[in-house]
């Protein structure tokens, strides 16, 4: 069973003036592409072998978890995102960050703050526990919370590569813009969804 | 590495920005080194400032991280590995070493090409941000390793440890701009520019 590459969402200069089109061109043609087929090398006569993508999130270790997050992790990412998104989140999800974070507006300055200063590569992650409980959580080069069990609501990549075509060393002006195409309506359904 | 932490200096850059093209290019070289390497030394800076670290010199900070704050291990980190690879280039770089060098390569791989295989294979397969390195270990041979975002084997945390003489920054910033997604081609365009000379002195220097 080969793992394939999901279709974008939307189309490559979508997300622009946020994200250009050269970066989506890259970062879904190129990196994303090649962790799938990097996976598809791997993956036969590995004890993998006919796996989900979410056991070897959940349980690989070495290349075969770097290039099966990464998988995951960019399908995610990309779904969070959408062209005229940004704004705020309603109903429930609204809720519960009012309740733990205070507002929306502590919530994102948390969330920018983690995603700004965690060092290196990686991706920074809103999730929820079993209890519906929600915490940001930064995780290093391909690390996803679904192996702490955490459900994934929302994440930002914070790899260079996510950014340095547009905004170069400048990581802040990148995360302002991310939440200028957050697609708030994924990730309240994400949200509801999740596993109780 | 006997300067004392708060008297380090931002180092000038030993070449014009464009003097490493067409291998790495001076939009690169401009960025990499008045913002991410300043960033690094400013940050340094600021983190020992009004504490013990500042009054040590910088080599026994590195040597003994583990008992100094993430930001002094990220930072400091940061300022020694860069001032070294700015060091180990030069616009009339490649080819190969020579003298003492060359010999405790062949012994240590076979060959230089067998070294340079060795190289690239860490330089590739560092996953996420960091640095391939080549190494004097404390019996005087040579060993290749890599270490993840600013680590280097001079510190006590590192999985691999020597005196790096040659090193290649991996993180997507060294290259996104010419190479993106190529970190091959940008290993291979390093070999062109590397200084012998200069790594010859840094292995002179450890043994």
């Amino acid at each position: 069973m080969a793992y394939e590459l999901p279709a974008l969402p939307y189309a490559m200069d979508a997300l622009e003036p946020f994200i250009s089109k050269e970066t989506i061109e890259f970062h879904y043609g190129k990196h994303h592409a090649t962790y799938v087929n990097n996976l598809n090398k791997q993956v036969p006569g590995s004890r993998f072998e006919n796996a989900s993508l979410e056991t070897i999130v959940k349980e690989a270790e070495g290349s075969i978890f770097n290039n099966g997050a990464q998988v995951w992790n960019h399908s995610f990412y990309w779904n969070c995102l959408k062209p005229e998104g940004g704004g705020e989140p309603e109903g429930k999800l609204k809720e519960a960050i009012d309740r733990e974070f205070g507002s929306f507006g502590q919530f994102r300055e948390m969330f920018s703050q983690a995603a700004t200063s965690l060092f290196g590569s990686g991706w920074v992650w809103l999730v929820c526990d079993r209890a519906g409980k929600l915490s940001i959580v930064q995780e290093q080069n391909a690390g996803n919370p679904l192996r702490k069990g955490l459900m994934p609501l929302l994440t930002c990549d914070v790899w260079e590569h996510a950014y340095y075509i547009d905004k170069r060393n400048r990581r802040p002006a990148y995360v302002e813009d991310f939440w200028k195409v957050v697609n708030w309506k994924a990730v309240e359904a994400y949200y509801l969804n999740r596993v109780a | 590495m006997n300067t004392h932490v708060k008297d380090l200096q931002f180092p000038s850059l030993p070449y014009a920005y464009d003097a490493l093209e067409p291998h790495i290019d001076a939009m690169t070289m401009e960025i990499h080194y008045t913002r991410h390497h300043k960033a690094y030394f400013d940050n340094l800076m600021a983190a020992v400032k009004d504490t013990e670290m500042a009054d040590m010199p910088f080599g026994e900070l590195l040597r003994d991280i583990s008992k100094f704050p993430v930001a002094v291990r990220n930072n400091g980190g940061g300022h020694f590995n860069h001032s070294l690879f700015w060091n180990i280039m030069s616009a009339n770089g490649g080819g190969k070493p020579q003298g003492e060098l060359a010999e405790a390569i062949k012994k240590a791989f076979g060959s230089f090409e067998a070294m340079q295989e060795k190289f690239n294979t860490a330089a590739k397969t560092r996953f996420g941000s960091g640095w391939a390195w080549l190494c004097v270990k404390s019996d005087k041979s040579l060993e290749i390793c890599s270490t993840p975002n600013q680590d280097n084997p001079l510190m006590d945390l590192s999985e691999c440890s020597g005196t790096p003489i040659l090193g290649l920054d991996v993180w997507e910033h060294a290259y996104y701009l010419k190479y993106q997604n190529k970190r091959p081609d940008y290993i291979s365009a390093f070999w062109n520019v590397v200084n012998w000379e200069e790594v010859s002195k840094n292995y002179a220097n450890a043994i």
